[in-house]
């Protein structure tokens, strides 16, 4: 019966680790369609463009996220070792390093702010710089949500299978938004002139 | 068969400890937040039925108005107080019923309640699996549009009314809440509708896609799935990669509404008050939107086409025409759809290259339109053709979508859109190709699986007459449009026959609203038939209409998990009607070869040496003795 009652598990995980990856790919959507609407924008007078050099703190917050993923892959790693206390000091550091990500946006914003670079701006190519980098931390949220579902059910020694599957339900989604934010990034350095 | 017996044995063992788990289900998690696929169709196919009559008596409203400019009516102050004052429709509700006719209609009834219901009913049952991959994501999905419809409708109670600015919400109107009545909280509504129903679809979609990929049984592989699950499937992947980019634009816009940003809002002055916006593209929304917009009228038709597809093929007792086909068209439809939004932006200023490039790629999307037509024809063609009502309104879909689909091709021309755009020759063009003709799909496909839903059949005689009554006052209502689009009357104007040089088609809108009435009446008989059928109808029997797919097999009392004991296994694709040689006309899915050595083909075999080699052997030893007869 319990071995019945795994396979059972088993076979319910497959389709739902599916729907994260479909998941992505409506978020991908999203991101794409955001970042065509700048460039429809952009290109429709000379007068709209980013036009200011980013503020450095969006290259420490790429430096930051992209560490955030590699100490993810690490606790990935543990877990499948059953190393269970060194998964856990590595999701720590995820969700340190994602919250510090999510702190560094947000100083970021201020450096904007304090260049003159509103939210609410007659060149909406600069709005969207917010747009993008907000739209990008409600998703650093959602990830997070994710690493802390991993965290305790690590703690409360959940089976193995869920305790894989938890960590692979937010590794697949953390990478993602880490790549996705690669891809905000570089977009907006190639339009910042 | 003896993995099978085995199987039996275990099953019989595991049974037991099945009635010690059995949970017993109260009235709520049976019937309200059901996590069972089929119970959640019923849930999406009442509430769009619901949604569906709200918005027919939306449309016959203004319809009254467009027949009558000049006359009151007492009652209709009575019943819609200070939307008609003196009894006469206010303009700015009149925009409302319209705006909010279009919303209902495209994203309530022919988004929600077709896929919704049918992709939830058939994908599990027809692919063969026990459920959606994820049972609890299902569920939220139908709540969520719950509430969407709810907070859609509640917008008829704020002090100024629905959203009024057409289903598309062009800004600035939507963008300014000052712009018009319809602008202010209406639009708020909408938009937070909107959201909710986009995260159900997604959650829809997703589960759908999923399912149908992953939870197949064993023999199903993709070329033997009925085509309604390819249909589902597509329309589903389209949701999934069209939807996003509708709440990209709506975010923008509620920035722009709430926030003061500018991103679709350019120097604009309102009641002569100069805006602060400056620099904003409205043009960009538009290429959001119909990025969206123009999937989603493929959402809308394909399942309809897809149930078609089954429910024709079933009532001619024919294979359908050109199953491969078929897919290839579903597919190239599918495609074709994200690269031709333009075609709704022709007269934006958009520059005549690229609306070259746009009317080349909306002429192609008719080639594999005109395909699934054609194949259409051809199973029909000759075959033994039963006119159940289910039948019936699959013909009719065939019917609308070709009259439609003609005018599609002169809408499509980037030159001749420059008369036709915005006229009632559009209203028409879409009105016949994806309004009727996804709502006969969608009915077809209440009529054909009744029974798998409710285990009772409809009345046959109510369903003949709301037929003929729904397909003459269809053509009735939207053929006439074309003529008058052709004049040049724009869509959209609360008393355009005030104009001297459109007054003519005064007695055309009084034609037409009676046959609007018409129709909707009609609808009582199938109300009425559908109500009285759930409780009452006559009990059916598992196969009622000698159908091949899978849900068929499935007893006709419903169990979660669909079959009691094995999940059936799938040997031959689902179109085995009237093959030659065997002695009933139609072939479950679940009959191995093995059991019908008279009718096998040599192509039935084409990955099954062994079979082939079984089939000439036997052939060899009973063929002859079938030419000596």
């Amino acid at each position: 019966m319990a071995q019945l009652q795994q396979d059972k598990d088993k076979l319910n995980l497959a389709p739902k680790k599916f729907n994260m990856w479909l998941f992505i790919f409506t978020s991908f959507m999203f991101f794409a369609a955001l970042t065509s609407g700048f460039i429809v924008y952009s290109g429709g007078s000379t007068s709209r463009g980013i036009k200011i050099i980013l503020p450095h703190a969006f290259m420490y917050s790429t430096g930051v996220i992209v560490v955030s993923s590699v100490t993810l892959f690490m606790a990935s790693r543990a877990a499948k070792r059953l190393q269970f206390d060194k998964q856990r000091l590595f999701l720590w550091l995820t969700a340190v390093l994602g919250i510090a990500f999510f702190a560094i946006q947000i100083y970021g914003w201020s450096v904007l702010v304090k260049m003159g670079v509103y939210f609410v701006n007659p060149n909406a190519s600069q709005s969207f710089i917010y747009v993008f980098t907000g739209m990008h931390l409600l998703h650093i949220i959602a990830g997070l949500g994710l690493i802390f579902n991993a965290l305790s059910g690590s703690y409360k020694n959940i089976p193995q299978v869920r305790n894989l599957f938890r960590m692979e339900f937010a590794s697949i989604f953390w990478h993602f938004i880490d790549i996705i934010w690669i891809y905000l990034y570089v977009f907006l350095l190639l339009n910042q002139y | 068969m003896s993995t099978i017996a085995v199987h039996g044995h275990e099953v019989a063992h595991h049974g037991h400890d099945d009635h010690e788990h059995h949970h017993h289900d109260t009235f709520i998690t049976k019937y309200i937040f059901s996590q069972d696929h089929k119970m959640i169709a019923k849930q999406f196919l009442i509430t769009g039925i619901t949604m569906a009559v709200i918005a027919m008596i939306l449309s016959i409203l203004f319809r009254i108005q467009l027949a009558y400019p000049e006359k009151t009516f007492p009652l209709l102050e009575t019943l819609l107080g200070r939307f008609a004052p003196g009894g006469k429709l206010s303009p700015d509700f009149y925009l409302s019923l319209v705006t909010i006719h279009g919303t209902i209609m495209v994203f309530f009834v022919l988004t929600a309640g077709l896929s919704g219901t049918f992709s939830n009913l058939l994908i599990p049952l027809q692919v063969g699996a026990r459920d959606m991959a994820s049972p609890f994501l299902n569920m939220l999905s139908y709540w969520f549009f719950f509430i969407a419809s709810v907070i859609m409708l509640s917008s008829f109670f704020v002090q100024k009314g629905p959203a009024s600015g057409g289903w598309t919400i062009y800004p600035p109107l939507s963008a300014l809440p000052k712009a018009m009545p319809g602008s202010g909280e209406g639009m708020t509504l909408w938009l937070i509708s909107m959201i909710c129903f986009v995260a159900s679809s997604l959650m829809g979609g997703i589960n759908y896609v999923s399912t149908v990929l992953n939870m197949r049984t064993k023999g199903m592989d993709l070329w033997k799935m009925p085509l309604t699950v390819w249909a589902f499937f597509l329309t589903a992947v389209l949701g999934v990669l069209a939807f996003p980019v509708l709440v990209a634009g709506v975010v923008l816009l509620i920035f722009d509404r709430s926030f003061g940003t500018s991103f679709y809002l350019s120097e604009i002055v309102v009641n002569g008050q100069v805006m602060p916006f400056e620099g904003g593209s409205p043009i960009l929304f538009q290429h959001l939107f119909w990025f969206l917009g123009h999937p989603e009228v493929y959402i809308v038709i394909m399942p309809a086409l897809g149930i078609s597809s089954e429910v024709i093929a079933t009532n001619s007792r024919k294979p359908i025409f050109g199953y491969h086909a078929m897919v290839y068209s579903l597919i190239g439809i599918s495609v074709l759809s994200f690269i031709v939004w333009g075609h709704h932006m022709f007269v934006t200023g958009m520059n005549p290259f690229l609306g070259g490039v746009f009317m080349i790629t909306t002429l192609i999307i008719a080639v594999p339109s005109a395909v699934k037509t054609f194949n259409y024809l051809a199973t029909l063609w000759r075959g033994n053709i039963r006119f159940t009502p289910a039948m019936l309104f699959a013909i009719g879909l065939v019917s609308f979508f070709i009259s439609g689909g003609l005018t599609g091709i002169f809408l499509g021309n980037a030159a001749l859109d420059i008369n036709l755009h915005d006229t009632y020759f559009v209203v028409a063009h879409f009105h016949l190709v994806m309004g009727s003709a996804a709502i006969f799909g969608m009915l077809s496909g209440v009529y054909h699986w009744f029974p798998k839903m409710f285990g009772r059949l409809m009345d046959e005689k109510l369903g003949y007459l709301h037929f003929w009554l729904t397909f003459i006052g269809a053509y009735l209502v939207f053929f006439p449009m074309h003529f008058m689009g052709l004049d040049g009357v724009p869509r959209r104007y609360y008393a355009f026959t005030e104009f001297k040089s459109m007054a003519r088609w005064l007695s055309v809108n009084t034609f037409i609203t009676w046959a609007a009435i018409m129709s909707a009446l009609a609808q009582v008989a199938f109300l009425y038939n559908f109500i009285h059928s759930i409780f009452w109808g006559k009990k059916t029997t598992q196969n009622p209409w000698n159908s091949n797919t899978l849900e068929w097999t499935a007893p006709v009392e419903h169990i979660h998990g669909n079959w009691p004991g094995e999940i059936p296994t799938v040997y031959r694709w689902p179109y085995d009607y009237s093959k030659p040689g065997h002695d009933e006309d139609f072939i479950p899915q679940t009959v191995p070869f093995s059991q019908t050595m008279s009718s096998n083909l040599p192509h039935d075999f084409e990955d099954n040496e062994a079979g082939l080699e079984a089939q000439s052997k036997w052939d060899l030893a009973n063929k002859p003795q079938e030419e000596v007869k």
